[in-house]
C-alpha cells in the first residue's frame, strides 16, 4: 500500500498540518517508507480475534455523580496565548 | 565524605538517615555537576532554587524524625511530567511556555514522599524516538565516550552539535544520561515503545517500565494511551525498586490506573531465584544479530541457572509482528492525543487570519518532523477506508501478541529473558534520516512488552566488544515486578556493578 501526492495533501488536510508543495513529495516518501514496513501484518491470519480494546483486564472505574472540582477559570486560562474576559481569543472562524 | 555525587539512592537515604549528610549538601553537590555537565544538554530546566528549598524542608524533617521514603534525595523528571509551575513542553516547541498549573500524580507522589526535584529531563519531543535527537532542545551527549575518542576530542564535540558523540537512547535520552553523568540519584522517565529500557541499556543503568496502568498517567504528556506507562531510572536495582515504590499507585483521576496496592518492592532485593523457571523466546533471535549479544543473552541464562533458576526455550511466535502492529497503534493514538495542540488554550501560536489557518500554521511550525510523520501515519490508518485495514487489523495482532505471553506465562514460566537493544550505542547523526524505519529497529526487543502490557525491567550486564554498555532484558507476569526486582539483582550481582565513566565533559 502506498499514498499518493493527493493523498499525502489530503492527510495533512485532516490532520491539520500545513505542508508546503516542496515538502509534499519528501513526506511522501517517508509515509510510503513505513507503510511499506508495516505491509509485514497482511500475513497474518487474524480471523476470529478480537482486537484489543484493554491491555490489562479492567472495568471502567465508576464514581458518584457529584461536583468535585471548578471555580478554576483563571488556572484554566493560564497558559493561553491571548484571552479577554475568561474567553480564549481565536481569529475568526469561517464557516 | 567524597563526592556526594557517587552514592546511590539506597546510600544516600541511610547517609541522610543517620545525619551523615545533609539534604542540602546533597542538592549542592548534584547542583554543581549539572553546572558541570551542561555540555551534555541532559537538562532542559534546573529548579535550583526550589530544589535548595525542598531540601531545606527535608533536612527539618529528618531532624523531626519524619522522613519520607524518599526524603532529602535529590531527583530529575522527564519533561513529559507536569510540575506545577514549572516547564512542562515534552521537549515541544508546540509547548513554549507552558506551566501547568496542577501536578502529575507520579511526581506529586515522589515529593509527597520527600523527595528533592533538580529539574527538568531533556527527551525526544512527544516521546517520539530512540536516541534524544527529535527533542526541540536538541540532542543529549551519553556520558560514554565513543571508543578510543579522547576527552578534549569529546568536550570539542560537546560544544559543536554533539555529532559523532554517543545517543543515551530514547526518549529518556535526558534522564538515562543524567543518571549515568550522576547528575540526579534516580530520574523519572517513560516507556511507550521501549523509552525506558532502551536507554537504559545504551548508558548501563537500570531501567523499569511497569505493568500499564501500574502508575498513574495523569498529569503525563499523553503520546500514546494505551502503551505509556511512568517508570524510573536508577544506577542499581534497589533504586530503581525505591523509586517506582513511591511512583507507583492508585489514582482516580486516571480510570486506566489499576486500584491495587503497591508492594514493597524493594523487599523482593536479595531473594532467592530457586525454583523459579526463566523462557527464552527463540523468535528474539534474530537474523543477523551479532555475536557478542547472542553471548551476553546467553551468560544472562548461564548466571540465573546458576543462582537456582531452571532455562527453557520457549515460543512467542507473534513477535516478528509486534513492531510493525506498534508502528500504526502508537501513531494513531498519537494523532488523536496530538490533535490538542491547536495553538488556542496554551503554547505556540503562529499568526493567521482565520481559525482553521491558525491551526495549520501553529501545528506545521510548532511539531518536529518526526512528529508530524507520525500524526501523518496515525491520521491515514484512522482515516475512512482504512481503519478496518490497519488499525483495527493491528489491535486484533496485539490480542495474538498477548495472548503468546499469556500462553507462555500459564505454562509455568516466571520471566522471560531477552537481550535489550540489537546494538550498543550508536553516534548521534549516525542513523540516516532518509528511512525512518531505521531507526524503529532499535525497538525490536521492547515493544513486544507495551504491546502486550507486561512489566519490563533491563539491567546492565556487560560491555560490548567496543567496551560500551549492554543490557538484558526481563519481561515479567502482569503487576509482578517483584519477581523481576529479585531477577534483575540477580543479573547485576552476576554481573558486577557497572563502572560508569568518569567525567570528561568539563
Amino acid at each position: 500500500m502506498s499514498v499518493d501526492l493527493n493523498t499525502v495533501r489530503r492527510i495533512a488536510h485532516l490532520a491539520r498540518i500545513e505542508v508546503s508543495d516542496a515538502e509534499t513529495p519528501h513526506l511522501q516518501r517517508e509515509i510510503n517508507a513505513i507503510l511499506k514496513f508495516v505491509e509485514a501484518l497482511d500475513t497474518v491470519d487474524v480471523e476470529g480475534v478480537e482486537p484489543m480494546t484493554s491491555v490489562i483486564p479492567m472495568a471502567l472505574p465508576m464514581r458518584e455523580d457529584v461536583v468535585t472540582d471548578g471555580d478554576i477559570a483563571p488556572k484554566v486560562l493560564a497558559n493561553a496565548p491571548l484571552t479577554e474576559d475568561g474567553f480564549f481569543v481565536v481569529p475568526k472562524v469561517i464557516e | 565524605m567524597t563526592d556526594l555525587t557517587t552514592l546511590t539512592l539506597a546510600e544516600a537515604r541511610d547517609h541522610l538517615k543517620s545525619r551523615a549528610v545533609s539534604s542540602l549538601e546533597l542538592a549542592r553537590a548534584h547542583l554543581e555537576a549539572i553546572e558541570r555537565a551542561k555540555g551534555l544538554n541532559a537538562f532542559v530546566a534546573v529548579t535550583a532554587d526550589k530544589a535548595l528549598e525542598m531540601a531545606e524542608a527535608s533536612d527539618a524533617r529528618l531532624a523531626r524524625k519524619e522522613a519520607g521514603p524518599l526524603e532529602g534525595l535529590p531527583i530529575g523528571v522527564k519533561d513529559l511530567y507536569a510540575t506545577e509551575g514549572v516547564h512542562t513542553q515534552a521537549c515541544s516547541h508546540i509547548l513554549d511556555g507552558f506551566k501547568p498549573p496542577y501536578e502529575s500524580t507520579v511526581t506529586a507522589n515522589l515529593w509527597r514522599d520527600g523527595a528533592v526535584m533538580l529539574g527538568k529531563l531533556n527527551m525526544d519531543e512527544f516521546a517520539m524516538g530512540s536516541s534524544n535527537e527529535t527533542s526541540y532542545y536538541g540532542p543529549v551527549a551519553s556520558p560514554w565516550l565513543p571508543p578510543n575518542w579522547s576527552r578534549e576530542r569529546g568536550r570539542a564535540a560537546l560544544g559543536s552539535g554533539k555529532r559523532g558523540l554517543l545517543t543515551p537512547g530514547g526518549s529518556s535520552g535526558g534522564s538515562a544520561s543524567a543518571v549515568a553523568a550522576r547528575l540526579c540519584l534516580a530520574a523519572t522517565a517513560s516507556d511507550t515503545g521501549g523509552s525506558i529500557r532502551q536507554p537504559a541499556a545504551f548508558t548501563g543503568v537500570v531501567g523499569v517500565k511497569p505493568t500499564y496502568g501500574r502508575c498513574s498517567r495523569y498529569g503525563m504528556v499523553a503520546f500514546a494511551s494505551s502503551l505509556d506507562q511512568a517508570g524510573p531510572l536508577a544506577r542499581t536495582v534497589r533504586d530503581a525498586a525505591i523509586m517506582l515504590r513511591s511512583m507507583a499507585g492508585p489514582d482516580t483521576k486516571d480510570s486506566t490506573c489499576s486500584p491495587a496496592s503497591v508492594p514493597d518492592y524493594e523487599a523482593a532485593i536479595g531473594r532467592s531465584v530457586k525454583g523459579m523457571t526463566i523462557g527464552v523466546p527463540k523468535e528474539y533471535r534474530l537474523d543477523g544479530m551479532s555475536d557478542e549479544i547472542e553471548r551476553l543473552w546467553t551468560r544472562g541464562a548461564e548466571w540465573l541457572r546458576a543462582a537456582g533458576a531452571s532455562v527453557v526455550d520457549v515460543s512467542l511466535p507473534h513477535t516478528p509482528y509486534a513492531l510493525p502492529a506498534y508502528y500504526i497503534v502508537a501513531p494513531a493514538e498519537a494523532s488523536s492525543n496530538l490533535a490538542r495542540y491547536d495553538g488556542v488554550r496554551y503554547g505556540l501560536r503562529e499568526p493567521a487570519p482565520d481559525v482553521i489557518d491558525l491551526y495549520q500554521k501553529t501545528r506545521a511550525s510548532g511539531f518536529g518532523a518526526e512528529v508530524r510523520r507520525r500524526l501523518m501515519i496515525g491520521t491515514y490508518v484512522l482515516s475512512a477506508g482504512y481503519y478496518d485495514a490497519y488499525y483495527v487489523r493491528a489491535q486484533k495482532i496485539r490480542t495474538l501478541i498477548k495472548c503468546d505471553f499469556e500462553r507462555v506465562f500459564a505454562g509455568g514460566v516466571d520471566a522471560i529473558l531477552t537481550p535489550a537493544t540489537p546494538s550498543a550505542a550508536f553516534g548521534i547523526g549516525e542513523k540516516s534520516s532518509d528511512n525512518p524505519v531505521e531507526m524503529y529497529l532499535n525497538d525490536v526487543f521492547t515493544v513486544t512488552v507495551n504491546m502486550a502490557g507486561l512489566p519490563g525491567l533491563v539491567a546492565p550486564a556487560g560491555l560490548s566488544n567496543e567496551g560500551l554498555p549492554l543490557g538484558l532484558q526481563l519481561i515479567g507476569r502482569p503487576f509482578d515486578e517483584e519477581t523481576l526486582f529479585t531477577l534483575g539483582e540477580t543479573i547485576e550481582q552476576s554481573a558486577g556493578r557497572m563502572k560508569l565513566p568518569e567525567p570528561w565533559w568539563a
